[in-house]
């Protein structure tokens, strides 16, 4: 298998120390094939930003190895930051100078020659669209503009592999399809992009590999299409009443698990007492009104669906991803994660 | 947005040349301090008061001790001129000494990661542009003091003495930006940092040559004042401010010794390698 150009093999970074020691990433492997645009999907706290900071060399892995474009992160960390890209997830910028200064500035970071550097500025505020307002200070920009911005400080240097956190997290729809366009251009023009996201939508609308990672570990990788389609079967919710009760879904959950073709039958609480099921092939569907009717059961609502990435999510790790994302919420430490990311 | 034609960003660009290691070292360096300056010529009250505040220092501390009686000082010599050295000084290691603190905000904020990811030839150019930019600060503020003094009649170090001057400033510049550089890596934020140098400010000053000479003092503050940094600093340009340019002469009488201008500059340099070999494992640490 060739190598790719993004190779995180068993991976493992802890935070502090001792009883309080936080495990971000537990034996983590990723590997991005050249030319990829990537999608690392995972709930808050999964350990996707671990994951970025350690290929841009921010974080330094307890154990495992990394290497960007055949180069050994931990060998050559410098070698690694000439040929990647970093858009980090919260955007620092200093408010008081302009974009153009900050990408100046940028520029002679990675040692552009001053021509160079300022056709190259040139060049991505026309791609990015920040022409009206480039020369006014960064204090003043909105969300999308500091995004564009960070976005062309990370390209600045014409990086082999792009390397975005959340890029679209909080963005209007407008800079959304924008990020989203030059991604794909980058895409077709041979660069390789890596984004991670909690967005279901965003990989599978940009991504054509994905992994999902969950407690620090990829539970599952592929091309979105073949991870779907391994599922097999469609989903089907259905719900017998508007407001059901539980004595009834119960009941209706029994006669559906007698059904030949039907998996996988359960009670969503959640929402008012709807069965999801995942039947084998258009048939079956037939058969399930069918039955209903003879037990003189009414049909509400009955939605079919082909799996969609929730449904890979649920499958790997046993809950939505939404659900996910509330188990963690209340669980993590803002300050401790910032004391993290502070040198 | 237009579409882009596919050169924009081709990604298949080959490396460019590498340039020399000493040319990239520069032109981050260069970089670095250029935005320092930009923020200062666009936030100019951190030089604003810089320069007004020893000025008020110079007229009303000059005042208030006009009466003082004879004999105070040494050779007769008036307050006024006296009091120069002291707040050239005092001037100088205050901005040295807050040289962290916008160090400590790009840590806080996170601009400091944008440096780290960039391909630094070394990553002290992130310090070495803080050095330069306080050195040029605390020169343009020690020029307005000295301009100002010379207005009010407290003299001018002609020649070999504004080089004394300008030497003994940046030894103390470097020392102490070197700690504040050092205190901005090792404390966790700026509500600390700034804790610091609040304490470590005004008694480092009172216990100083700077407003009164070690003969006025009790044994004890003598004592201070003699192994204080400050006073090091303030004794040969004093000197100088007297006429006096000979390295040999004795610019300071401390309760253990009389020390020559030579041994003066050579404490605060010895002070400022000490600094700098002491702070480097903490950066080569924070910044690794």
């Amino acid at each position: 298998m060739p190598e790719g150009v993004i190779e995180l093999q068993n991976v493992s970074k802890r935070y502090g120390k001792g009883d309080r020691a936080v495990v971000a990433l537990d034996g983590l492997n990723l590997s991005v094939p050249a030319g990829s645009l990537f999608g690392l999907l995972g709930p808050n706290g999964a350990g996707k930003t671990t994951s970025l900071r350690i290929l841009a060399t921010l974080l330094a892995p307890c154990s495992g190895s990394v290497r960007v474009a055949g180069v050994d992160a931990l060998q050559d960390p410098r070698g690694v930051r000439e040929r990647l890209g970093y858009v980090a997830q919260e955007v620092a910028l200093d408010k008081i100078l302009s974009g153009r200064e900050l990408l100046q500035l940028q520029g002679d970071l990675y040692h552009l020659k001053r021509a160079d550097r300022d056709q190259r500025i040139a060049e991505l505020i026309e791609l990015l669209g920040m022409g009206d307002w480039i020369d006014r200070r960064s204090g003043t920009y909105s969300g999308g503009m500091r995004r564009r911005l960070d976005l062309a400080s990370g390209l600045l240097h014409r990086p082999q592999v792009l390397v975005l956190d959340e890029p679209t997290v909080g963005l209007d729809i407008e800079s959304r399809a924008a990020i989203w366009q030059v991604l794909r251009q980058l895409r077709d023009q041979g660069t390789t992009v890596l984004l991670s996201s909690h967005y279901l939508e965003e990989v599978d609308a940009l991504a054509d590999q994905l992994a999902i990672i969950e407690g620090g570990r990829v539970i599952a990788a592929g091309q979105p299409s073949q991870l779907k389609a391994a599922l097999g079967g469609d989903r089907v919710t259905l719900r017998v009443r508007e407001f059901s009760d539980e004595p009834e879904a119960l009941q209706v959950q029994e006669l559906l698990q007698r059904c030949p073709g039907v998996r996988q039958v359960v009670v969503n609480r959640a929402q008012g007492y709807s069965l999801n099921l995942v039947v084998e092939h258009d048939g079956v569907v037939e058969q399930l009104r069918r039955q209903l009717a003879e037990a003189q059961l009414p049909v509400f609502a009955l939605a079919q669906s082909r799996p969609s990435l929730d449904d890979v999510y649920l499958q790997a790790t046993g809950r939505t991803l939404m659900d996910a994302e509330l188990a963690v919420a209340g669980s993590r430490d803002p300050k401790a994660e910032r004391k993290q990311s502070m040198r | 947005m237009t579409s882009a034609a596919p050169s924009l960003i081709n990604a298949a660009a080959a490396t460019p040349p590498q340039r020399s290691a000493t040319s990239e070292l520069v032109q981050e360096t260069l970089a670095l301090t250029r935005r320092l300056f930009l923020q200062l010529a666009r936030r100019p009250s951190t030089l604003v008061a810089g320069v007004l505040q020893p000025l008020i220092w110079l007229v009303l501390f000059g005042a208030l001790f006009a009466n003082a009686p004879e004999g105070l000082l040494p050779d007769g010599m008036s307050y006024g001129r006296f009091l120069g050295a002291g707040v050239i000084v005092f001037t100088a290691f205050s901005a040295a000494l807050n040289a962290g603190l916008p160090v400590m905000f790009d840590r806080e904020f996170g601009f400091l990661n944008r440096l780290l990811v960039a391909p630094l030839r070394s990553r002290s150019s992130i310090v070495l542009a803080s050095v330069l930019y306080i050195t040029a600060l605390s020169l343009v503020q020690s020029v307005a003091i000295m301009a100002t003094a010379w207005a009010l009649g407290y003299g001018w170090p002609g020649g070999a003495g504004l080089l004394l001057v300008l030497f003994t400033l940046l030894l103390l510049v470097f020392a102490v930006t070197g700690l504040s550089l050092g205190l901005a890596f090792a404390l966790p934020g700026h509500i600390e940092l700034i804790a610091v140098i609040f304490v470590a400010n005004l008694p480092l000053l009172f216990a100083s040559t700077a407003l009164a000479p070690i003969s006025f003092m009790p044994t004890w503050l003598g004592w201070l004042a003699a192994l204080n940094p400050l006073t090091f600093a303030i004794e040969p340009i004093r000197a100088a401010y007297a006429g006096q340019f000979s390295l040999s002469a004795v610019v300071l009488v401390a309760p253990y010794g009389e020390l020559s201008a030579a041994a003066c500059l050579g404490v605060l340099a010895a002070l400022a390698l000490g600094l700098f070999l002491l702070i480097r494992p903490l950066l080569d640490r924070k910044l690794a």
